[in-house]
């Protein structure tokens, strides 16, 4: 018998990598790592919910966490990632019917998913300005 | 081990495998994302129209029954679809076997517990009003 060699160097199977970066691809990724992000995200929500139970004085702790320029960017980010995800989420629903597998469809979904997601993030955040600055 | 059965004994015992539960998975994942479309534009006009307020006003409007239940919605079904997300993405990346159980225990144990957390604060804030 001939003696147990390595296992010889064969080709594997490619990894993400080595493909051209195509947008339908990085919008999967980004669906998984919005997907993520809002997963750590939903401390914020407890933290909130949590704080407006407690009374006014941690209510107010959170509410100058948020007025600070780091709480405002991580909010915007929050914004922009659940509506990327909800978005991204509907392009999946509407895949599982069995549509929007074409070439020019499934890069339609793409781009739609991505102007929709800021354009919805900058609509909320223009209405929330708004509704800070009107009366009380 | 009826005639035909090309599975190992390993997979009846470790009864991790997806026999006989594998579309819940899947079916649970599309089940909480249909419902949170709807929940999380709800989630954001709720979040939007207390931008502000003071704590008196917001405990108002959250602890009032139509919020605090869209709010429990919203929490119960956000939980769900990220412990089942995340969970996908562990299986996926984590292949050290004792660690992607200590993970995949840790993610139950934090879905669980902001869930928790969020629905005990939503109605501790009804409970005021």
């Amino acid at each position: 018998m001939a003696e147990t060699k390595a296992p010889a160097e064969r080709p594997l199977s490619p990894h993400l990598f080595i493909y051209r970066p195509m947008l339908t691809m990085m919008m999967s990724i980004v669906h998984r790592i919005t997907g993520a992000a809002l997963y750590f995200g939903t401390l914020l929500v407890a933290w909130w919910l949590l704080a407006a139970a407690s009374g006014p004085k941690p209510y107010a702790g959170i509410g100058s966490f948020m007025n600070s320029f780091f709480g405002r960017l991580i909010l915007f980010g929050y914004t922009w990632a659940l509506m990327h995800h909800m978005l991204g989420g509907i392009r999946h629903l509407i895949w599982d019917t069995g549509r929007g597998f074409g070439p020019h469809e499934r890069e339609w979904l793409a781009m739609a998913n991505l102007v929709g997601s800021i354009s919805l993030t900058v609509l909320i955040w223009i209405v929330g300005y708004l509704f800070i600055g009107g009366p009380r | 081990m009826p005639f035909g059965d090309m599975s190992t004994p390993l997979k009846h015992v470790r009864g991790l495998g997806p026999a006989k539960s594998g579309t819940d998975h899947f079916w649970r994942q599309r089940l909480t994302a249909v419902a949170n479309v709807p929940l999380t534009i709800a989630f954001v006009f709720i979040v939007v129209a207390l931008l502000g307020r003071n704590h008196a006003a917001v405990v108002q409007i959250l602890g009032s029954p139509l919020i605090a239940v869209i709010m429990l919605l919203f929490i119960i079904s956000v939980t769900t679809h990220m412990r089942i997300g995340m969970q996908v993405i562990i299986e996926d990346y984590v292949h050290d076997e004792a660690r992607k159980l200590v993970m995949l225990v840790a993610n139950t144990f934090f879905a669980v517990a902001v869930g928790l957390a969020s629905a005990f604060a939503i109605l501790t804030l009804s409970f005021k009003v």
